[in-house]
């Protein structure tokens, strides 16, 4: 399956390679190299690449391109979905998946990717077995490992392995036993120029941290599983109790993990947090434009929206903005074209408002889409959707734990000021009859 | 700190250069030398007695491996260290020698006897480990090593060892491909292990090493059917896809007869049992009918049903292998379940939505309707990259029907102001595809299109020119107007393309323009010199047209034109000019061709068909990378094509009577039940199931409490199994012997099989074997606290029952020996559920030896437990002589200290040894008890 790995950072250096089979020569990556030149951004790499020999699937993921070296047939996915494993595993165990973080843990990562995968197959990609088997990093043990000589390898097979919840550790103990669930929404939507809604669903996970002693099954209830329209589960969740009774129940993992990811119907109306009102014009003389964003809020169910970042990526021609604004701060890079205004909390009484004026390239024909806005944003214990966790049980242990449920709402693709063709304007496309 | 400090160094010493280093030149000065003398010291650090300077130095070593440095000379000092003590140090020596060892075979082999003497150790880990060293180390000498390895490996009574000896087998089949048919007796052996852990790996290596021997799925079928939820993510994948094929040479095709299909198509997936009983009588019937309608095999339902709850899982290739397995598999009305689960996954990382966009893209052209009500999910966003953009939009234009076209072309519209001209430049050619392939539209477009041409873009307005060429080659008489518009752009566009475009429809419909046609070629003919090839191969095909449409005003020009064209360095146009010359000028050499040169350039065209490149790309496995590529990739196994008939499906039988049920389907109807005892019999929860959970079905066997207190069921045992659906075919089977005769023990246990011993309870009722049976009471999931009440029930007036019930059909058989693995030896077992008088702490273990050879069989006994700590075994008497067709039971008894671990021992006959073990289901672990009809009843309402 798996060949080989290589790790390549954007200077096209490639700082690690990893070979699960016979040694493939790194020349092997000219052919990404060239169509990496070819793709002009890191997000238009083919995932899948040919070779005369070769198939190389890659990813892009934190400034890194993990490119795997496959010679036979393989699902795509398959390998994709392995590297953003390793890449999580990275995360998982270094806090970031940065190329400093792989070279300074070299062997680490390497005593990882020489467990997760065997002969190019997967082997143990369950991050509780892993840490059972590899311990990570932290400053004490290293310093004591460095006194002792004592290793970071495990000398027995982790029970999860053999278990059927290999995701489990067995004999977790906690003095304070404690799960915390974080229902988080993302509020995907476009708007159009006057703020109508073109198109509006909501994601949601629940992250869990659960920290209980012992094997715990738990069942997590919600008041609301209706709402809840498309699901996927960590392999922990028994389908089967979902179907029948629409209710979570698991083993869970030790630690942080995802418990489940989910959509809202898309016909329950999606209450829009906030509004805009934007108006961006560029001058067909006097090369220069005008720039009015304001923004409120709308449906926030008496919560306070924090954390408003408005990104606009500007045409080509603008080379710079000069604009107050009457909350937070704005920055314009001028090489990427892209207009951050920071809001921070919105105030109810005062909106926040942003007005100047943008030059142009002189000579340069007028752009002629104007651009939209995205919106980031973030509302604390609300979730949009109106999910709410019922309750939490647990059966197998005999002490009580600690529980907890945050709801969070952020905006995840909101995008504003989409030019939707209305049917009253002159329709390029209308239908003649 | 170590290690971080070591790659410093390095990365001082090389990456000055600034470049990626490819290999790195041992030549190159300074370098080497440096290296070399870190060699010393690394080599110095090797050989110390500390491990904490082994290891240092092994990590350097291994951060110079990971850089992809040379560190091949260090091999001898590195290997020496193989057998250390220190896991770690051990740990890194095997990566290094599996990277080096193809480079230095004779050194590699010095560590063989390591591994060797890894393989017998106690520890699995470490077992385990070695064979994966072993095996991978790529020096041919040891591949009969190797071998003996796996064999050995794969009846270790580890099921981790037996995973790894899984791996071990394609490693074993690259380095040496003749070994296959020994590696397939492996691989047949492994296919029959029952535990999870095993399943994905094993498919993995049939996968590599004989896809083609279909026929060892067989047997296995519906285990790794009824084990796949429980197998991890990565095994399923590659299951599933395994099964696809499979299924596809066992199964009819289920949308051979669509019109059935459609009334068919309208049940409830998870059929219930009206269903199909149903469907039992449709094809009783249609056996009388002679014309036979479809009717789905059980299997092929079982592999579509188990796989279902997969569409959930949170693994995109998962998602994505159920996908394709419902698009190749299922009937035409239940493919549309894996619509939201693919829409699911574009909101993934961008190269699963590339993935996955590429094959719904495939999927839409086939099967449009699935993806309809979610027309909105395929909408482009600006962030987007234009690969995925350009995927949405090959999605949007296969979705486009006559309902949403308005809309979709609305969408498209905005797009075309996107700052991404290639992604602009997709969107005209998305909608001159939909124009073609929407009749009522295409004038709309072609309008908008028109005006396109009027966009300050050059490309776009290039593309829009290529677009309209092939609209109007549909329905040219009316577009006279457009044409001349177009012929005026001729000055303005400078994109080879649209100008050949342009060119080539004039040239073709000089007729429409008489007046401006030649104009055209004036101007063109003028800069010949300087156009593109393939414009000037429009422009050549221009002048013959002309002339021999309207040779009055254009003789002259095409002369000239063919002049140029003659000594063009482009040999094509040399060619094209002389050819047409031959053809249009007449001369007294030209032969009859050109009198038919009018019929040659001016035929009639047929209009260009607008394809999805995505067409036909089905007959790839979806999901597959040669689906992805269109081209076959190594390796890939073809789709096999539907059979005519039906293979028997008997070859999936399975010998132990697996199925050893009687229940009343109508008895079962009528309850409201639902609520299954073991919620999630397939084995989430208890450590257990997976070893079983294919046959928990049969066996585990409750009823549900709201039978209490009535006396009247007594008439039937109603049972009640999560599983059963999956069984009917042998459901049926039974059912025909249907004999109210069945006593069976119950077994109650508390969700938490941990607990569950502790509550050594059994409510049983023993009745005689005519009398009709009884229905005991089990609690669902008994709270740990309800558990702890019932253990303080004392049942003391317990009578056991005295007879010993012979291994009726209402006890489960399993499968100790194999009759082939045995060597004609069959073995047996089952847990009789007697209490075992010699020990009141063991469990009866009935043992059923079958002589399956044609000589006798001597001293059979066992040897050499080997028991979890507590556990104990009463062995049986050793059985002298068992002779050649004869069968033979026995009881014994195990201690299983309430644990569900498996109890290992060599069963020894007097030639052959073989390990085997019993693993008893938690429910076998209970005391059976005896209760009269009374005290049962008493004891039930007590508590629920």
């Amino acid at each position: 399956m798996i060949h080989s790995l290589f790790l390549i950072n954007n200077a096209g250096d490639i700082f690690l390679e990893k070979h699960w089979k016979s040694v493939i020569s790194r020349s092997v990556c000219d052919y990404f190299f060239e169509a990496q030149e070819k793709a002009m951004e890191p997000d238009n790499v083919p995932p899948v690449i040919r070779t005369p020999h070769h198939y190389l699937i890659n990813i892009y993921r934190d400034k890194i391109f993990f490119v795997s070296v496959i010679q036979t047939e393989v699902p795509p996915l398959f390998v994709i979905e392995f590297l953003h494993r390793v890449a999580e595993m990275f995360q998982d165990y270094f806090g970031d998946c940065s190329e400093v973080a792989i070279k300074d843990n070299v062997v680490i990562v390497y005593e990882l990717l020489e467990e997760m995968l065997d002969n190019g197959f997967p082997l143990a990609t369950e991050s509780n077995i892993l840490k059972e088997l590899i311990k990570p990093p932290t400053i004490l043990r290293s310093m004591v490992n460095s006194i002792t000589g004592s290793s970071n390898v495990g000398e027995t097979l982790p029970t999860g392995q053999l278990s059927t919840v290999p995701w489990r550790r067995a004999g977790v103990k906690y003095t304070n036993n404690e799960a915390y669930f974080d229902v988080v929404e993302e509020i995907d939507a476009i708007l159009d120029k006057s703020g109508t809604t073109v198109f509006a669903e909501i994601q949601g996970v629940i992250d869990a941290c659960v920290k209980l002693s012992g094997m715990p099954d738990l069942t997590l209830s919600f008041m609301n599983p209706r709402l809840l329209d498309d699901v996927s589960f960590h392999p922990c969740v028994r389908f089967k109790r979902w179907e029948s009774e629409r209710v979570l129940s698991f083993i869970p993992p030790d630690g942080n993990f995802r418990l489940m990811s989910y959509h809202v119907n898309a016909q329950n109306l999606v209450a829009i947090p906030v509004y805009v009102r934007q108006n961006i014009s560029f001058f067909e003389s006097g090369s220069s434009g005008r720039l009015d964003i304001t923004l409120g809020p709308k449906q926030t169910m008496g919560k306070t929206v924090e954390c408003v970042v408005v990104t606009v990526h500007m045409p080509k021609v603008v080379l710079n903005a000069n604009l107050t604004a009457t909350q937070g701060n704005y920055t314009y890079d001028p090489v990427t074209k892209i207009l951050v205004w920071d809001i921070g909390k919105l105030n109810q009484q005062k909106l926040p408002n942003l007005k100047g004026s943008l030059s142009l390239q002189s000579g340069a024909p007028k752009p002629e889409e104007n651009p939209s806005l995205n919106i980031d944003l973030k509302i604390q214990q609300l979730a949009i959707s109106g999910l709410k966790v019922n309750r939490l049980d647990m059966y197998g242990e005999k002490y009580k734990p600690f529980k907890g449920v945050k709801y969070v709402t952020k905006a995840g693709k909101f995008q504003t000021g989409k030019v939707v063709p209305k049917q009253s304007s002159r329709l390029l496309f209308d239908k003649t009859k | 700190m170590s290690s971080s400090s070591a790659f410093n160094d390095e990365k001082g010493g090389s990456s000055s250069v600034g470049e990626p280093e490819y290999g790195h030149d041992p030549a190159s000065g300074g370098i080497f030398s440096s290296d070399y003398k870190r060699h010393d010291d690394l080599k110095e650090m090797l050989d110390s007695n500390k491990d904490s300077l082994k290891l240092e130095a092994m990590k350097r070593i291994v951060a110079m491996v990971a850089r992809g440095k040379n560190a091949s000379d260090l091999f001898p000092a590195v290997v020496k260290n193989v057998a250390c003590k220190n896991i770690e140090v051990k740990k890194l020596v095997y990566v290094y020698l599996v990277r080096y060892a193809e480079e230095q075979q004779d050194l590699a082999l010095l560590s063989i006897s390591t591994f060797q003497r890894g393989l017998k150790d106690p520890n699995q880990l470490i077992r385990a480990s070695a064979l994966r060293v072993l095996s991978s180390i790529r020096v041919t000498i040891i591949v009969p090593i190797m071998m003996l390895a796996i064999k050995e490996a794969a009846s270790d009574m580890s099921p981790y060892v037996r995973k790894t000896a899984a791996h071990a087998i394609p490693k074993l089949y690259s380095l040496d491909p003749e070994q296959k048919d020994q590696l397939i007796e492996v691989i047949e052996k492994l296919l029959a292990d029952k535990t999870t852990l095993v399943a994905g790996s094993v498919v993995m290596a049939f996968e590599e090493v004989c896809p083609e021997r279909i026929e060892l799925i067989h047997k296995n079928y519906r285990k790794l059917c009824n084990l796949l939820i429980d197998v991890e993510e990565w095994g399923q994948v590659v299951i599933i896809n395994m099964l696809t094929r499979y299924a596809r040479t066992q199964f009819l095709n289920p949308n051979i007869n669509e019109s059935l299909l459609e009334e068919g198509g309208e049940k409830e997936f998870y059929a219930s049992d009206d269903d199909e009983d149903d469907e039992e009588k449709k094809a009783e019937a249609a056996a009388l009918a002679k014309r036979k309608p479809y009717v789905m095999d059980p299997d092929h339902r079982l592999l579509l049903r188990n796989t279902k709850p997969l569409l959930q899982s949170r693994n995109a290739a998962v998602v994505m292998a159920v996908a394709q397995l419902y698009f190749h598999l299922a009937p035409k009305a239940e493919v549309g379940v894996i619509a939201k689960a693919l829409v699911r996954l574009l909101r993934s990382h961008s190269e699963v939505q590339y993935v996955v966009l590429q094959n719904v893209a495939t999927m839409t052209i086939k099967r449009r309707g699935m993806f309809e009500p979610h027309l909105k999910s395929f909408y482009i966003r600006s962030t987007d990259p234009t690969q995925i953009k350009i995927l949405k939009l090959e999605v949007l234009t296969n979705l486009a029907s006559e309902t949403n076209i308005s809309t979709i072309l609305r969408e498209f519209q905005t797009y075309i102001k996107s700052m991404d001209k290639d992604f602009v430049a997709a969107t005209i050619e998305a909608i001159g595809r939909c124009a073609t392939n929407i009749g009522e539209v295409r004038d709309t477009c072609l309008n908008g299109l028109v005006q396109l041409l009027s966009n300050r873009d050059e490309l776009v307005v290039a593309e829009s020119v290529v677009v309209i060429k092939k609209l109007l080659q549909m329905q040219p008489e009316q577009h006279s107007e457009i044409i001349k518009h177009m012929a005026k752009l001729i000055d303005n566009i400078q994109v080879p393309m649209a100008r050949a475009s342009i060119l080539w429809l004039i040239g073709e419909y000089c007729e429409h323009v008489p007046k401006i046609a030649p104009d055209v070629l004036r101007k063109m003919a003028k800069t010949f010199t300087n156009e593109e090839d393939i414009v000037k191969l429009q422009i050549l095909n221009l002048a013959a047209k002309l002339y021999l449409t309207n040779s009055k005003q254009t003789k002259l020009l095409t002369q000239y034109v063919l002049n140029l064209a003659k000594y063009d360095q482009n040999y094509d146009i040399r060619d094209r000019a002389r050819f047409i010359r031959q053809l249009i000028v007449p001369t007294d050499k030209s032969g009859a061709l050109s009198k038919y040169a009018k019929k040659l350039f001016l035929a009639l065209k047929p209009a260009p068909v607008l394809e999805s490149p995505f067409k036909d790309r089905d007959h790839f496995q979806l999901g597959s990378l040669s689906h992805l590529l269109n081209t076959k990739a190594g390796g890939y196994q073809e789709l096999p094509e539907w059979p005519d008939s039906a293979p028997d499906p008997s070859v999936r039988n399975v010998e132990v009577p697996e199925w050893s049920k009687c229940t009343s389907r109508k008895e079962r109807k009528e309850k409201k039940v639902e609520k299954p005892f073991y919620s999630d019999s397939e084995g989430e929860s208890g450590p257990t199931e997976s070893a079983d959970s294919e046959s928990d079905s049969g066996s585990r066997s409750e009823s549900d409490s709201e039978q209490t207190g009535s006396g009247s069921e007594s008439e039937e045992s109603v049972e009640e199994s999560q599983s059963e659906e999956e069984e009917d075919e042998e459901e049926e089977k039974m059912k025909k012997k249907k004999k109210v005769d069945k006593s069976q023990p119950k077994k109650s246990e508390s969700a938490e099989s941990k607990i569950a011993s502790e509550i050594q309870f059994l409510l049983s009722t023993s009745v005689a074997p005519t009398s009709s049976p009884q229905v005991t009471p089990v609690n669902n999931f008994l709270s740990s606290s309800l558990a702890s009440d019932l253990e303080g029930l004392s049942l003391t007036d317990t009578v056991l029952a005295p007879t010993t019930i012979a291994p009726s059909a209402s006890v489960r058989m399993y499968e100790l020996l194999h009759r082939i693995t045995g060597e004609g030896l069959g073995v047996e077992y089952c847990f009789n559920r007697q209490a075992f008088s010699p020990d009141p702490h063991m469990v009866a273990v009935q043992i059923h030896f079958t002589n399956n050879t044609s000589c006798e069989t001597k001293n059979l006994h066992i040897e050499e437990p080997k028991l979890q700590s507590g556990m104990r075994i009463k062995e049986f008497p050793e059985i002298d002589m068992l002779p050649a067709g004869e069968s033979v039971s026995v009881v014994m008894g195990i201690d299983f200290c309430d644990s569900t671990q498996a109890a290992n021992f060599q069963l020894c006959t007097h030639t052959r040894k073989f390990f085997v073990s019993i693993q008893p289901p938690v429910g076998e672990l209970m005391t059976p008890i005896f209760l009269t009809e009374n005290e049962f009843k008493k004891e039930q309402t007590g508590h629920n």
